[in-house]
């Protein structure tokens, strides 16, 4: 006899199943759209990809150059993003260190802070290239590696800071007492519990913040310049590889544009490898974390 | 009684926003005892034991009104340095909170940041607090493992050794024992029984066979207010207030 509970019972074992089905396909979906991006970039780059493509600055005409290889975009990359996440980790974490320490949970600074840091997160990336475009003409500075960091480290900002945040709001407050107990000021307790406590968190905010500036092409077109040589001090112009596959990619010979699909896989293996290598130093990190 | 007073509390009152949390608390806290604080949950021990280290200025919407004096001095008066009160004191928590970083760090900790000794001095050091706090035998062969790694039991005594190691006068526990199993328990009671020979301790609970077994001197707290306070024997045999006498018998709790 089929009773209303039974009839009850296989609907919501529909629904049940049709969210698994939806859940499923999701995964599918992302993960085969990843595969289709780096399987595209991977084969049309074969024809350029050669260890010259990696060690030379470009040969045969302005950044269309059919010779030589992206190593100015390739250095000139890991330059800028290098300096603009220590810059803006420098910024980071003290501001970070204020939300969770010198300020209380209900805090009224704190929680403006906290919001304005999420708006600046949302702004577009050519904002902060404009901005930054705006700036150098106020100061009087070119286009140069040292503008584009300052830039890339605005645009990271926000990032870092709000995913450092939040792993150190995860600090249980206990254990910043068990330290203030023991005589530490704020400040120790700080660099000594909270950096710790929330190292591997700081290690993955970093790295986001660092895949996002090494990737960004619109906040560096302004401020960055471009150049077929690679920088040698911070005034000098520098080639990105975001602009190199942009501008490669714009040109109608077919050569090029293959040059373009290379540097887009230069690039995201550069990003793969960071973050592997984010990865093992993190389990290091890990150790000493009180659960 | 030696007539000693390291800790008196003078009208204490603690309020949470509109909630008052303790009610003009005077006690005097005897020297080289253990001061049991009883009390039903909710009835302001823990409130009493962080007013007397000053970890109460670090919640949010907390206002004092009163006097903490230690050797002589108010510990809430505008001059007094927070971190050398603190430092006076060695807190045991209810559960016991290693700090991210390895066992012989624990308890380095205090000294390295007081500056109490030499680097060479620092690992002698470690091991004596260590050994007082009766942990010594079960980490010597580990003390460059995260705290992390040890049980909740030798945590509690960890952080004891954390605790005694910046050489404090008074030793706090609020309800030390409430996380652990009977046989850790037992071992941390011990060790305040030990310890009571040189330090000042002050311990909250709620269990009142561990305040049978630990309290020289007693005093029960009833919604903010301090009811009752004397020499435990005399408190356990006859308490004088009616609300005492209720709470020893069971009848509230």
């Amino acid at each position: 006899m089929r009773t209303v509970a039974d009839g009850r019972l296989g609907r919501r074992k529909r629904a049940d199943l049709f969210f698994r089905v939806l859940a499923a396909a999701s995964a599918v979906a992302v993960l085969l759209s990843l595969v289709l991006i780096l399987g595209t970039i991977l084969w049309k780059s074969v024809p350029a990809l050669s260890l010259s493509m990696l060690t030379q600055t470009p040969r045969g005409g302005f950044y269309l150059g059919k010779e030589g290889g992206i190593l100015n975009a390739i250095l000139g990359s890991l330059y800028l993003a290098a300096g603009a996440t220590v810059l803006a980790f420098l910024l980071s974490l003290p501001i970070a260190l204020y939300l969770n320490i010198y300020k209380g949970r209900a805090s009224k600074a704190a929680a403006w802070t906290r919001f304005f840091l999420d708006v600046l997160w949302g702004v577009p990336s050519i904002v902060y290239g404009v901005f930054g475009f705006i700036v150098m003409l106020a100061i009087g500075l070119r286009a140069s590696l040292l503008a584009g960091i300052l830039t890339v480290a605005l645009l990271e900002l926000p990032i870092m800071c709000r995913a450092i945040d939040e792993v150190m709001r995860l600090v249980p407050p206990e254990l910043k007492e068990a330290s203030a107990s023991l005589g530490a000021t704020r400040f120790e307790t700080a660099m000594r519990v909270m950096v710790r406590q929330s190292a591997p968190g700081i290690l993955t905010g970093v790295l986001l913040a660092f895949g996002r500036g090494i990737g960004d092409a619109a906040s560096v077109l302004f401020t960055a310049g471009f150049t077929d040589r690679v920088p040698t001090s911070l005034a000098d112009p520098t080639a990105t590889l975001p602009l190199a596959i942009f501008f490669q990619l714009g040109t109608p010979f077919p050569e090029v544009r293959q040059r373009a699909y290379a540097s887009a896989a230069v690039l995201t293996l550069i990003i793969l490898l960071i973050s592997l290598a984010g990865r093992a130093i993190g389990r290091k990190a890990t150790r000493h974390v009180v659960k | 009684m030696n007539g000693e007073t390291p800790i008196s509390i003078r009208d204490l009152s603690v309020f949470y926003g509109d909630l008052q949390a303790l009610k003009d608390v005077n006690l005097d806290i005897p020297a080289k005892k253990i001061t049991v604080v009883i009390g039903p949950s909710g009835c302001g021990k823990t409130t009493l034991l962080k007013s007397l280290n000053r970890l109460l200025d670090a919640a949010e919407g907390v206002r004092i009104r009163g006097q903490v004096v230690l050797d002589g001095e108010d510990i809430y008066a505008a001059r007094t340095e927070v971190t050398s009160v603190r430092k006076k004191m060695g807190l045991l928590s209810q559960k016991p909170q290693v700090l991210p970083m390895s066992i012989h760090d624990n308890v380095a900790y205090g000294p390295r940041i007081h500056g109490l000794g030499s680097k060479k001095d620092l690992d002698r050091r470690v091991e004596h607090y260590l050994k007082m706090a009766g942990l010594w035998e079960e980490v010597k062969g580990r003390l460059r493992e995260p705290a992390s790694v040890l049980s909740v039991g030798q945590q509690q005594r960890l952080c004891l050794a954390r605790g005694l190691a910046v050489e404090p006068e008074i030793l706090l526990g609020d309800e030390p024992t409430s996380a652990l199993d009977p046989q850790s328990s037992q071992n941390v009671e011990r060790r305040l029984m030990e310890l009571k020979k040189e330090y000042t301790v002050v311990v909250v609970t709620h269990i009142l066979r561990q305040a049978r077994r630990l309290a020289d001197y007693l005093a029960f707290l009833y919604m903010g207010e301090l009811v009752e306070h004397g020499p435990a024997a005399e408190v356990f045999a006859a308490p004088r207030d009616p609300r005492t006498r209720a709470y020893l018998t069971g009848e509230i709790s």
